[in-house]
């Protein structure tokens, strides 16, 4: 409220400014911690601490800067840039715009959920992830901002905090701002840390507005894969990760008696989104199979939200002949604003492929035009086959001169002038099993000289496999029970369960999604926690063992050892960090409230959770693992993750990087190198096996907990290497530590090691929490 | 293409780039010159097949005719043991590269750091970040690769070869050093 002027009886006023902020009776009585709305450098000293032990390595995607005119200049080796900057400046630079991207995808996505879910809901709609099985709803919000959301309206401080970091921290960007690459480093921390919590804003809103699973644990099996889908029905596709405009088609289609008659499919998030909402819907595939499912032929009308749409869908749209709905200001596609015309008029342009496709910026609308439209097209539609036929793969591969352009271009150096030539004389197997590793980007195609339709080529070859592909996901349950945490919070912490196993991110796999559904079942089988989401969730359900099971029907859905969680989409993960955060706050008792770097100690130290982004391609799941970072939780990428440009390594050769103080005592100890990295790429699948499970060791493990994970370490080495690993003494602090079945080979290496005992302790990297301090004299 | 072109098209390198071993004894003398040599090799080299052998067998020549150390990167453990030869060490590519980059590190047998590091086996794209890194900001170091494709940032590469002309200059490179 702004005054200029005001004369009363007891006195003029002048240029009065009073503003009110938020009047709310307090009623959480934990403390607040140190470091509630932590600005840009309060968690510098944590994070530095953690990138003393976890060094950048850096490696260069592009020895160049060209972000301002003075360049491009060359940065190579030790020269400086025109403004002054180093290259491993440049390069954590550019990790921080990467990471900003992603936190912004999420803020943005988080804000436009929350003003959506405020006008219809009302601001006061209560935050309900669980009922009185999830009192600690927010974690991630409690631990960061120090506030205890419980209605939508209280999420609009949150959001208002993250899009004021999110603005400084790109800031830092600009030339002439930061100069060193740890300062740079420990942003992108910060980033990832705001991130986190944008994304749990994100779901909390959307499962509290519409009735997501509220942390079930057995939520509905859902089908999934293009040989799911019922062909003879009108069809629509969504694809993004914004879900409003998904859950309206829902609405409209059960308002209009039309849920058995027409097809909902999705890919990406929000088909994990809307699947939560309707068990009905059904899921295709991760983003990669966006190309493949689209020129299928098989939707009718493609509906598409935001993030992680191919910028080219609407060509591919147009060649299928389905009209395509653009429903997200971030995502327009240069199509024409229709949001305040009739339905009925923006269907029959559709149609009658007057206009390829539009734009809605009223959700309320996009339910009624997508439905009649694909209720309207589908007839005509059907008879049109966009795969070639196997005849005609023959005479279109014939056109291939071995000029190897296509594999020059293929992410992964795939073979497919081998297949080419194969498939010119008949035989097809070679483009067929192709199908299984491609990530359907179509460089490829690009790349010919001849304009052969390759990725097309693949999908012919595959469509046998095509119609087979049918399996089950369990929808995405959203948030950990607290009971949950308190039964395992024990043996994770003391090591008894071996780890919880993350797998998430985007589909960029080397060798194919059933990559992830093998490690999945791996982990489950070995008794670890193992979680999933986003693209990866899906990649894990796409794949059957000889009984004809997915990994989501092999295992229960309970966070317990052996089970298999799907949490949901992208914005979901926030629920894994805040397992991991709620561990210390309900099993432990540690307060969450503005305390970060004392729940990240406890969680470095403590639980054994790794991160697994085997995909990870887009700048969103480097924020994600950015925030994982910062809570001392290893992330592992596939062999494509080290184009992030640096790794996060610790060095096991290096003893004075692995001293930690006991809480107990105050005295520095060596404990092991565990976790060994914060962020590190895998070549392969086997190796990818063996770091993960020497990643969840911890300093905190009793020498129970560290046998069994001494158990899945040594085993995983032995079958995938051939050998024992040569750093096992590390890990043996005490003889309590080797396990029974490996005493004899790994007492032999402790031998030959001359390894001495030592002690286990209470571990932490932070003075102030020494209960005791050694008096020195 | 052209004989210094990256093998993936898009991954041009930067201003500086590998130079060319047009002929066997280019490698030959850059080994020859090395005082502690590594090989760095991935798990392609199990897969590679060059007609009635595969790479990791020419790769076990090399080592075992000059006596260089192996380090086998991801599960690439598994194929050498099976032909009854044992790497020095097993490590994955980054962390073998991280050590490479520290001009202090010891080596894996502590006897000091090395001068030249060889690669192979490891698919393009994470070979070429792992060589930018090394080119970068490991300047005690020089590095070489054995592929048959153009990487850019090695100090020294093949260019993009036919299997023939590799196997005619592995062939060779193993011949004259073991002499």
């Amino acid at each position: 409220m702004k005054i200029g002027e005001l004369k009363t009886d007891f006195g003029n006023i002048k240029d009065l400014q009073l503003s009110i902020g938020q009047a709310k009776e307090e009623k959480w009585e934990e403390p607040m911690g140190p470091t509630p709305f932590p600005s840009l450098t309060t968690l510098r000293e944590w994070d530095k601490k953690l990138l003393e032990r976890y060094k950048p390595f850096y490696m260069p995607f592009c020895d160049m800067c060209c972000l301002c005119t003075q360049g491009k200049c060359d940065l190579t080796g030790p020269k400086r840039g025109a403004c002054g900057i180093s290259m491993p400046a440049q390069q954590s630079r550019t990790v921080l715009i990467t990471v900003c991207i992603g936190a912004a995808t999420h803020i943005g996505h988080a804000r436009e959920l929350v003003t959506s879910i405020s006008e219809k809901f009302g601001k006061d709609h209560p935050l309900d992830v669980g009922g009185h099985n999830v009192e600690v709803e927010a974690p991630l919000i409690r631990l960061v901002c120090g506030i205890k959301p419980e209605t939508i309206g209280d999420l609009d401080e949150v959001l208002d905090y993250l899009e004021n970091q999110l603005t400084q921290l790109l800031a830092v960007t600009h030339t002439g701002q930061e100069g060193s690459s740890v300062d740079f480093e420990s942003k992108v921390f910060h980033a990832g840390m705001i991130d986190q919590v944008a994304m749990e804003v994100a779901d909390i809103a959307q499962i509290s507005a519409f009735g997501f699973p509220k942390a079930e644990e057995e939520t509905p099996l859902i089908e999934l894969g293009m040989g799911a889908v019922d062909t003879s029905k009108p069809v629509i596709l969504v694809v993004g990760h914004n879900v409003p405009p998904a859950v309206n088609i829902v609405d409209y289609l059960q308002k209009t008696k039309l849920t058995e008659e027409v097809e909902l499919t999705g890919i990406c998030c929000t088909s994990l989104d809307i699947s939560r909402y309707t068990p009905k819907a059904k899921i295709i595939g991760p983003i990669s199979w966006q190309l493949r499912y689209v020129r299928s032929g098989v939707p009718d009308v493609i509906v598409v939200d935001e993030q992680c749409v191919r910028a080219d869908l609407l060509i591919e749209a147009q060649r299928i002949h389905a009209p395509l709905i653009a429903t997200n200001q971030k995502n327009c596609l240069g199509l024409e604003d229709r949001t305040n015309d009739r339905p009925d008029d923006i269907v029959a342009d559709m149609v009658s492929e007057k206009v390829p496709g539009v734009l809605i910026l009223e959700t309320n609308q996009v339910g009624e035009v997508a439905t009649k439209t694909a209720i309207q097209v589908a007839p005509k539609r059907k008879k049109m086959g966009f795969f070639p036929k196997k005849e005609e793969l023959k005479e279109i591969a014939r056109k291939c001169n071995q000029c190897k352009e296509c594999r020059r271009s293929c992410p992964n150096d795939a073979a497919i002038p081998e297949a080419m030539k194969a498939a010119g004389k008949g035989n097809f197997a070679l483009l067929e099993e192709m199908y299984d590793e491609c990530v359907g980007c179509a460089r490829c195609e690009q790349a010919c000289p001849q304009k052969i339709p390759i990725h097309s080529m693949i999908l012919g070859a595959a469509q046998e496999k095509v119609k087979e592909e049918k399996y089950k996901i369990r929808a995405g349950r959203g948030a950990i029970q607290d009971i949950e945490i308190r039964q395992v919070g024990g043996p994770i912490v003391l090591g008894e369960i071996p780890g919880v196993v993350a797998f998430v991110g985007c589909p960029n796999f080397p060798k194919g999604g059933k990559e992830v559904a093998e490690m999945v079942i791996e982990f489950a089988k070995r008794r670890y926690i193992v979680c999933t989401s986003g693209c990866a969730a899906i990649a894990a359900g796409m794949y059957k063992n000889d009984e004809g099971k997915t990994a989501y029907e092999l295992f229960p859905g309970s966070f317990e050892a052996g089970g298999v969680v799907n949490v949901g989409s992208c914005v979901s993960n926030a629920h894994i960090a805040g397992a991991a955060v709620k561990i210390a706050s309900i099993f432990a008792r540690r307060n969450l409230r503005g305390n970060y770097e004392e729940i990240a100690d406890y969680v470095y130290n403590r639980v054994g959770a790794v991160g697994v982004a085997w995909g990870a391609m887009t700048q969103k799941a480097a924020a994600i693992a950015s925030g994982f970072w910062r809570l001392g939780i290893p992330v592992v990428v596939g062999p494509h993750g080290t184009k992030y440009r640096r790794m996060l390594l610790g060095r096991r050769d290096k003893e004075e990087l692995w001293y930690t103080y006991d809480a107990r005592t105050g005295d520095k100890v060596y404990t092991s190198p565990a976790p060994e990295h914060l962020f590190v790429a895998a070549e392969t699948k086997e190796e990818a096996m063996v770091m993960i499970a020497k990643l969840c060791m911890r300093p905190n493990d009793t020498s129970k907990g560290r046998a069994i994970k001494l158990t899945n370490y040594v085993d995983l080495h032995k079958r995938n290497f051939g050998s024992i690993p040569d750093d096992v003494h590390l890990y043996v602090r005490t003889m309590a530590d080797v396990p029974i079945t490996m005493k004899d080979e790994i007492v032999k290496m402790l031998n030959e090691k001359q390894w001495k005992e030592r002690t286990i302790p209470d571990p932490t990297l932070l003075p102030r929490m020494i209960r005791k301090a050694k008096v020195k004299v | 293409m052209a004989n210094n072109e990256a093998w993936m098209t898009a991954e041009v390198g930067g201003p500086k780039r590998a130079s060319l071993i047009t002929k066997p004894e280019v490698a030959e003398a850059m080994i020859r010159r090395a005082r502690r040599p590594i090989l760095v090799i991935g798990h392609l080299a199990a897969e590679i097949e060059m007609e009635d052998k595969k790479l990791i067998d020419y790769v076990i020549d090399l080592a075992t005719n000059t006596g260089i150390p192996v380090v086998a990167t991801a599960h690439t453990g598994n194929a050498f043991l099976g032909r009854r030869f044992t790497p020095a060490s097993i490590m994955s590519a980054v962390d073998i590269g991280n050590r490479l980059a520290d001009p202090t590190w010891k080596g894996i047998d502590g006897n000091g750091p090395y001068d030249l590091a060889m690669f192979a086996g490891l698919p393009y794209s994470l070979a070429w970040t792992l060589l930018s890194g090394l080119k970068n900001f490991a300047p005690h170091l020089k590095t070489m690769t054995l592929d048959n494709v153009y990487h850019p940032n090695a100090n020294w590469s093949f260019p993009n070869i036919s299997i023939k002309d590799w196997i005619i200059n592995l062939q060779a490179i193993i011949r004259d050093l073991g002499e």
